[in-house]
């Protein structure tokens, strides 16, 4: 049965956030069942449906998917958000590895100590400045084009968008000295599908907050 | 231009380790060149060889290609080590990101103080164990072929491989609850390309010694 891919985690940003994005940014429904405590999490790893007893974990095309990029890999390529070749995917590969190190970044400063969140701010803040930003910054001034890669929607631009977004309610006027990331976050945003995703009422999550860190710290015994 | 890649690392496995076994599976020759001091680091970082300034860097078929995975993607690609379709790719995808995951326990070993090596290699064997070698184990007793995915070699498989001898050069009996592994870690060191790498005097690193810490925290991370 064909049906809509159905999500497994927890009801809070963390891994699976992008693969949200991603699906929606490609017109995708999904539907999402959530842990919300510790046994719904065991009951899913007696079942034997975590391949190595972890979420995220997606069932899509009679697969129970689990591994981030694993998944976030399968439905790029299915939605023709991959590139059209092996060199476009590697850049996009490129972008997506770079992004994903600086979301990492933010996804863990909600669980760090206390004495140690604003060094790690600090540090989240220069990294997307002088590392990361500036990368993206440049691609779009050297090619004069609206997407990252080819010309086209890729994966690459959705994590970006969710990247910028993240950064930015760390520090609101983050893109101040990126021009183009502003005109590139304006024309993305626009985009029908992530227009919907961006607007109240969508499967989108809000930021993790101490509430939640307790849940997770329960829920996966960290 | 010899038209071989090159590899830009320091003289020791780390993360481009994997990257050898790939291009050495696939029958790929390639050049290295070793980071010994900041200055080499500063200076490609200056030259804009870096993308985000890190390193793993692979020269290959006119790109300067970095961060891990989207080499490994690329090699994988190019050499038809990356299954027939999307399903295939997903499987393994997954596999080769949970291999990836305890391979990055290996990884930080050197770098743990003293004190917790010990902690971390129970760790290392209990992962090992009961959450990753039972998945392979399981996938080869299923359906009964030498290598993992579709019935043809794949980087899955020499991942695996990689995966396994790391883990035994810290936990020498590992492989001891599974025949299947051991039939497998057989066959694969038996195939033509993976043999030559294995021999002395291959591209293959050994393992990190003090000098390699020394190295890396000298160069990459101070």
């Amino acid at each position: 049965m064909a049906g809509k891919p159905k999500l497994h985690y927890t009801k809070g940003r963390g891994k699976m956030e992008s693969i949200r994005w991603l699906l929606a940014a490609a017109g995708v429904e999904f539907e999402e069942e959530f842990i919300e405590k510790k046994e719904d999490l065991e009951k899913l790893r007696s079942d034997g449906v975590l391949l190595f007893q972890q979420v995220p974990m997606v069932e899509i095309d009679g697969m129970r998917l689990v591994q981030t990029r694993a998944i976030l890999s399968y439905i790029a390529a299915k939605y023709n958000l991959y590139g059209k070749d092996l060199k476009e995917r590697a850049w996009i590969d490129m972008y997506v590895e770079g992004t994903t190190d600086l979301m990492g970044m933010i996804m863990y400063l909600p669980f760090q100590p206390a004495d140690t969140k604003e060094k790690n701010l600090a540090l989240i803040i220069e990294r997307a400045t002088t590392r990361y930003f500036p990368v993206y910054e440049k691609a779009l001034k050297d090619h004069g084009q609206d997407y990252l890669v080819g010309n086209k929607l890729s994966w690459a631009d959705v994590h970006l968008l969710e990247a910028i977004l993240m950064v930015e309610e760390c520090k609101p006027d983050v893109l101040s000295a990126f021009p183009l990331l502003q005109a590139f976050k304006g024309k993305i945003s626009n985009i029908p599908t992530i227009k919907k995703f961006l607007q109240p009422g969508s499967q989108r999550k809000p930021p993790t907050d101490e509430k939640f860190v307790a849940v997770v710290r329960k829920i996966f015994n960290i | 231009m010899s038209g071989k890649p090159r590899l830009t690392y320091l003289n020791g496995r780390g993360r481009m380790e994997t990257i050898r076994w790939l291009l050495a599976a696939a029958g790929v020759e390639f050049e290295e060149v070793y980071l010994e001091t900041k200055e080499q680091y500063n200076k490609l970082v200056k030259d804009g060889f870096l993308l985000f300034q890190q390193v793993p860097l692979v020269e290959i078929d006119g790109m300067k290609m970095v961060q891990t995975r989207a080499i490994l993607n690329y090699i994988a690609g190019k050499y038809n080590l990356y299954g027939k379709d999307l399903k295939e790719r997903a499987l393994i995808d997954m596999y080769v990101e949970g291999i990836a995951d305890l391979m990055q326990m290996i990884l930080m070993f050197p770098f743990t103080p003293p004190g917790e090596k010990q902690k971390s290699v129970d760790s290392i064997k209990e992962k090992a164990t009961n959450r990753y070698f039972p998945v392979f184990e399981k996938a080869l007793k299923q359906h009964g072929q030498d290598f993992l995915v579709g019935n043809k070699f794949s980087r899955a498989d020499v991942q695996l491989i990689e995966l396994i001898l790391a883990v035994e050069e810290k936990v020498p009996d590992v492989l001891s609850g599974f025949p299947q592994l051991q039939v497998f870690k057989t066959k694969m060191s038996n195939m033509p390309t993976i043999k030559k790498f294995l021999q002395p005097g291959s591209p293959r690193k050994p393992p990190p010694d003090d000098h390699y810490v020394e190295t890396a925290t000298k160069v990459l991370i101070k």
